[in-house]
């Protein structure tokens, strides 16, 4: 029986990591896949404790998170598209047409 | 009284009028926009004179209620009609000059540009004069003195593409603006007082409380007399209706001479119950009318312009009418009125009609000559000159000989003197009168010698026709003339004083507005006995007025001063043309005093418009409204533009640095959370 600790600390890790690679990292699918890593880094929190509680309602959690994350990849993956078909770069950096 | 006379449909005719021609009527040809005019101007005229014809069959105050229009606490004004012998003869004149003034309009406006704008100005002044006359409390009588006061300034600048117009417009408003705002505290003290502004509410109050002498009624009285001098154009408010004569001809006829110059007259008259209780009041109002009267006739003998020389005897018979309230004749005041309004109103008239025949040339100086060339105006307009300059038989006389007499036997310590004023300013008023008479009809025609100087500044004649020979008026033009040219002469035969042998019917006809609550000036006079004050007792209608012998005399002696006048006139511009040059270079600065009117327009621009101007372009433009009102705007739009741009760095636009404060926000909450700081935190 691995305590539940272990899973926290490691899906804090991999949060973690997601956080800086999305700060860090300027290619957006690399932005992209860092969410995946955050979401599921939170997944990995939901399944322990749902197991450790003895409560079946993290688990469904963890469907509607990763359906939304299914929506968000494709609507992501769309726009990052659109974007490379204008702009012809993926480098966030170089996409600030909102700033004043 | 059984049926309704439903007295509403007196002023909503011609309002009507106006609407349609107002809104429509620009796309109208003339004759439909004269016959709009002309119908929603005689219905009127023939329910007055249907309610005339059986006016002895009513029991009087007659009055109409329509609703309540404000209600505030426990004051409420109606829009509540009445209609009692005075208001009758305003109505007749208001109406009956006020239709013949319309039919003569459409000769004299034919080739005007702005027809209908015309015919639908004078409608709505006739509405709103109507509704004045025939209001039942103060307030609804402050609408149409308003209005009147509206019609008037788009009339006197009708001709708006001219300055003098605009300008004269614009003055005639500012100067009834500082009447209005006495009448405007008069009705605020009388609600203070009264609670209600309905005259038979007032008057009853009144009457009730025989012990109440001056004190309030006194600033009530002199409030209201403030406005009544602002709308009858009195001392020190008459500078604007010389002016006014930049309107129409047939303006000034209507609304300058014959009928809205009247409504303080008629105002004073309608609260004499308040004036009644305050000596001080009416000796203020008596000497105001005296020293107009005689101010105004002095002006008037040497203006040039033939419509100033009528503005200035309309404003000394204002005087006339004013003294005759102040001495509490308010019989004679409104006498007086109805004579004044036919022969001034005719006067006007037939000036036009000269005006009218020279081709738009108002200089007196440019005249002379026309009797044989324009006959019927000559005769209606002589017929005129000797009613104003008080010529038995005819209306003038009549009027001004029981304002005189009322005078001459009122028990107030100036009357003699009041008296004395108004024989001078009759003597001046015939002087002035027949020296137009004399300038315009006879004598070599001038024309050709003003034609050849060049017309001085600020002369503008009123209609720039082509010139074409002399021509009489057409009908239209001359049936009105006619007509009051007869009411000119018979007018005064309603009130021959009982020393020439008739009943002044009129006094007798009136005398139960006037006298209405007679008995109680017999307790007043009992409560005077305690009161060491002189109260100017009204007189009664059967009273002996002092002896025939006497009022014979006095009119006699007002006769001789009008003679007097016409023989000056008659040396100077008659039979000795050159002896005005000489005097009025021998007197020359008596001249030019009068000439100058008293220069009391630069004394007024000096003193009052010129400061106001000042501090409106300076202190209230430059400091208040750039100043403070533009600056502060500007201020707080900049305050807020700066803060703006500190902020905007936020906004950078890059993904990585949303992100990044994103997740410092986020730290941020997880170490409240922890931490807490001594607060508790809900999420």
């Amino acid at each position: 029986m691995v305590p539940i600790a272990y899973y926290l600390v490691l899906s804090a890790v991999l949060f973690s990591i997601g956080v800086a690679a999305f700060l860090v990292k300027r290619n957006i699918i690399s932005i992209f896949m860092s969410i995946e890593l955050m979401l599921n880094a939170v997944n990995l929190t939901f399944v322990a404790f749902a197991h450790h509680w003895h409560q079946v309602s993290g688990q469904i959690f963890v469907f509607f998170v990763m359906v939304v994350a299914a929506a968000e990849a494709a609507v992501g993956l769309a726009i990052i598209i659109a974007l490379f078909r204008t702009r012809a770069t993926l480098n966030v950096d170089q996409v600030d047409l909102m700033k004043l | 009284m059984t049926s309704s006379l439903h007295l509403w449909l007196i002023p909503l005719v011609p309002f009507a009028g106006f609407l349609v021609n107002g809104l429509l009527g620009r796309r109208f040809p003339k004759a439909l926009v004269t016959t709009i005019a002309w119908v929603a101007t005689l219905i009127p005229l023939l329910q007055v004179l249907n309610i005339a014809a059986h006016f002895s069959s009513l029991t009087l105050p007659y009055t109409e209620n329509l609703g309540t229009w404000i209600t505030a606490g426990s004051f409420h004004a109606d829009f509540a009609f009445a209609l009692d012998q005075l208001a009758l003869i305003m109505l007749l004149v208001v109406t009956g000059v006020g239709f013949l003034i319309h039919l003569y309009s459409a000769g004299y406006m034919a080739h005007e540009e702005g027809y209908w704008r015309f015919f639908a100005y004078l409608n709505l002044f006739m509405f709103f004069m109507l509704t004045l006359v025939l209001s039942e409390n103060f307030l609804l009588m402050f609408v149409g003195w308003e209005g009147v006061g509206l019609a008037s300034y788009l009339l006197i600048g009708f001709y708006f593409t001219r300055d003098s117009a605009a300008n004269a417009g614009r003055k005639a408003f500012v100067v009834n603006r500082v009447g209005d705002f006495g009448f405007l505290i008069g009705m605020f003290l009388l609600i203070a007082h009264f609670g209600t502004l309905s005259f038979s509410g007032v008057f009853s109050q009144i009457a009730q409380h025989p012990e109440w002498q001056g004190g309030f009624l006194t600033a009530i009285a002199l409030f209201l007399m403030l406005g009544a001098a602002g709308k009858s154009a009195q001392i020190p408010l008459y500078v604007w209706l010389p002016d006014a004569m930049e309107g129409p001809t047939p303006v000034s006829a209507l609304i300058h001479a014959a009928t809205m110059v009247t409504a303080g007259v008629y105002m004073v008259a309608r609260a004499h119950m308040i004036f009644d209780r305050s000596p001080f009041a009416l000796g203020i109002v008596a000497i105001i009318g005296a020293a107009t009267a005689l101010f105004a006739a002095t002006i008037g003998l040497v203006q040039t312009d033939i419509k100033r020389v009528l503005a200035y005897s309309t404003v000394s018979q204002l005087g006339y009418m004013f003294l005759a309230c102040g001495v509490a004749a308010y019989s004679a005041g409104i006498f007086h009125l109805l004579t004044h309004a036919f022969f001034k109103a005719l006067l006007f008239l037939a000036a036009g009609s000269v005006i009218h025949a020279l081709s738009g040339e108002q200089d007196m100086r440019a005249m002379g000559g026309l009797r044989k060339k324009i006959p019927v105006t000559f005769w209606t307009m002589t017929a005129a000159v000797f009613a104003i300059a008080g010529f038995p038989p005819f209306a003038g006389f009549f009027s001004k000989d029981e304002i005189l007499y009322q005078a001459f036997i009122s028990p107030n310590s100036i009357g003699k003197v009041l008296w004395f004023v108004g024989l001078v300013t009759a003597g001046l008023t015939s002087f002035y009168m027949f020296r137009l008479w004399y300038l315009t009809f006879f004598g070599e025609s001038r024309a050709q010698h003003a034609a050849a100087h060049t017309p001085e500044p600020g002369h503008h004649p009123e209609k720039a026709e082509h010139p074409h020979p002399v021509h009489e008026s057409p009908w239209i033009m001359l049936g009105p003339l006619v007509i009051l040219a007869i009411l000119s002469v018979i007018g005064g035969w309603v009130g021959v004083p009982a020393a020439l042998g008739g009943h002044n019917e009129i006094e007798h006809f009136l005398s139960p507005v006037m006298h209405a609550h007679y008995l109680s000036y017999e307790q007043v006079s009992v409560a005077m006995t305690t009161q060491p004050q002189t109260v100017i007792h009204p007189v009664a209608p059967e009273a002996p007025e002092g002896n025939k012998s006497q009022e014979l005399l006095l009119a006699i002696v007002s006769v001789a001063a009008a003679v007097i006048g016409w023989f000056f006139a008659h040396l100077m511009y008659f039979a000795k043309p050159d002896l005005p040059k000489q005097l009025a270079a021998k007197l020359r600065g008596l001249y030019a005093l009068l000439l100058n009117k008293y220069w009391i327009d630069e004394l007024y621009g000096a003193i009052i418009v010129t400061p106001v101007l000042l501090l409106s372009r300076y202190a209230l433009k430059g400091l208040l409204d750039t100043g403070v009102i533009t600056g502060g705007s500007l201020a707080l739009g900049y305050t807020t533009q700066g803060i703006g741009s500190l902020v905007q760095r936020v906004q950078s636009g890059n993904i990585r640095s949303y992100a990044g404060w994103l997740a410092i926000g986020a730290a941020a909450l997880l170490l409240l959370t922890y931490f807490g700081f001594g607060v508790r935190w809900s999420f």
